[in-house]
């Protein structure tokens, strides 16, 4: 498969790499890892007159911890958070997260932000950062806007990014102590999109009562889903086994399944309550620092 | 902006043409370089047919542009004989029967290759994990875990002393997660 004729440009710096994204009348694509717009140039589903390849702009390849919050830039690779020691020891749901994406090759060269630019509800960052309560940093003609996770993911592949604005940096703010989260996605193979994936970040008091609860959900909607209802009915609550039953279940009515060939809604929204059920858990147990229970988890 | 000339080193050796931006770096590789050991096969980023390793690591070529590749090292199946000699994951390829009809091995090779440079000794979990993105129709993968682990023990030096299979259980890459 052969994509369509495009221009393309490398920029060395940001700035040019905005007035070039601009100077199409919208009809221009950024290049980051390419994962997702490369194969979606040879299905000819993208056919933009110019690509801007930002892979030359040194200053965007960053994953730092810095000013309570963790902060990938444009260009952190998903191999870049599988690799990452604070990410490992602080963020453990982004780790859960990048593992299951794709394939060890694909994660090579993708980009965290790409993820989340891309507006697929099949991928997999977009819940994290809901559940994570991320932030989106723009830069555009106009200069620099911070959008909130749940203000970014508009409808099926939209975005509340503008045409000629780049995602320069995700904000994930640091969690305070007794803080957990965990991602869980059921996939038919290895590089599949999740039939159903949850999100589930939560921070306990000293009690162990639940004093916030993040829960989004993946590729049961048009967009991923933030299940407010569940982190709602979770707050202030103990986290026990009654209480994430019941979130689970406020979870799954959050869902808003089509059927494919993963399976019907109905199946689906039955597979949010089970991975939402063992996300809340896990979540909870890393927020207790059981490491020994999150180990074996893994298996 | 729609043609580019680019110098890219493919095996120790620069080659410089004139590629149109839309160029696949697979195609490069086939069509203008004429090396046609890495294979294209779904060319949708899913069996890793395709992949070579570019800058060390291991990529799709069917899912990057040959103009990414500008300035950069590239290697592929062709490159891994060294004088005449096999390297030590063609070897093991060789030795544990690691292919049958052969389509998914260019690939497989260079994911081998760039993980035995990362980790001298990788446990069976890893070496999965490591393939999890290239697919085999043939072997079921058996001999193929069984072919780098012997490229492994070989490199150590250790040839003698092939882990043998079956004693422990494999752990399936996270997905769904298990219970409390």
């Amino acid at each position: 498969m052969i994509p369509s004729r495009f221009d393309y440009v490398a920029p060395a710096s940001l700035d040019e790499a905005i007035a070039m994204l601009g100077s199409r009348g919208g009809d221009a694509k950024v290049l980051s890892g390419g994962q997702s717009l490369i194969p979606m140039l040879k299905l000819r589903l993208a056919a933009p007159a110019l690509v801007v390849d930002i892979n030359h702009i040194p200053a965007l390849a960053y994953l730092e911890e810095r000013d309570g919050a963790l902060r990938l830039g444009a260009l952190a690779r998903e191999r870049d958070v599988e690799e990452s020691a604070v990410v490992r020891e602080r963020y453990p749901i982004l780790l859960d997260t990048a593992r299951v994406i794709a394939d060890p090759l694909v994660r090579n060269s993708a980009t965290v932000c790409g993820n989340v630019a891309h507006g697929d509800p099949g991928n997999d960052h977009p819940a994290t950062m809901l559940a994570l309560g991320a932030s989106i940093v723009a830069r555009g003609p106009n200069g620099e806007r911070t959008i909130p996770a749940r203000e970014f993911f508009v409808g099926l592949f939209t975005t509340a990014l503008a045409d000629d604005e780049i995602v320069t940096e995700i904000v994930v703010p640091t969690p305070p102590p007794g803080s957990g989260g965990a991602y869980l996605k059921l996939e038919r193979k290895v590089g599949d999109y999740a039939t159903a994936a949850v999100a589930a970040q939560v921070t306990l008091d000293a009690d162990g009562t639940c004093a916030r609860a993040g829960i989004a959900l993946t590729n049961v909607g048009p967009t991923a889903i933030e299940a407010a209802e569940a982190e709602r009915f979770l707050a202030h609550e103990p986290l026990d086994a009654g209480t994430i039953d019941q979130a689970a279940r406020l979870a799954a009515a959050a869902a808003d399944p089509v059927e494919d060939r993963r399976g019907t809604p109905d199946y689906k929204r039955d597979m949010v309550r089970v991975l939402a059920t063992r996300a809340l858990r896990r979540a909870a147990r890393r927020a207790r620092g059981e490491r020994a229970a999150d180990a074996a988890g893994r298996s | 902006m729609s043609t580019h000339t680019i110098t890219v080193t493919v095996n120790g050796a620069a080659h410089t043409a004139e590629v149109e931006s839309r160029l696949l770096l697979v195609h490069f590789l086939r069509d203008v370089l004429r090396l046609t050991g890495t294979h294209i096969g779904c060319d949708t980023t899913h069996c890793g047919a395709c992949t070579v390793l570019l800058d060390d690591r291991p990529v799709k070529s069917c899912t990057v542009l040959a103009v990414q590749a500008d300035g950069r090292a590239v290697r592929t199946v062709e490159g891994l004989e060294q004088g005449g000699e096999l390297s030590p994951v063609q070897r093991g390829f060789r030795e544990e029967h690691g292919l049958q009809c052969g389509f998914c091995t260019p690939g497989m090779m260079m994911v081998a290759t760039a993980l035995l440079e990362r980790n001298a000794d990788p446990t069976e979990p890893e070496i999965r994990q490591a393939i999890s993105g290239n697919l085999c129709r043939c072997t079921g993968y058996v001999n193929i875990v069984r072919a780098i682990q012997h490229a492994a023990a070989e490199m150590r030096g250790a040839a003698a002393a092939v882990p043998s299979l079956g004693g422990e259980p494999v752990q399936p890459a996270e997905t769904t997660g298990a219970t409390a």
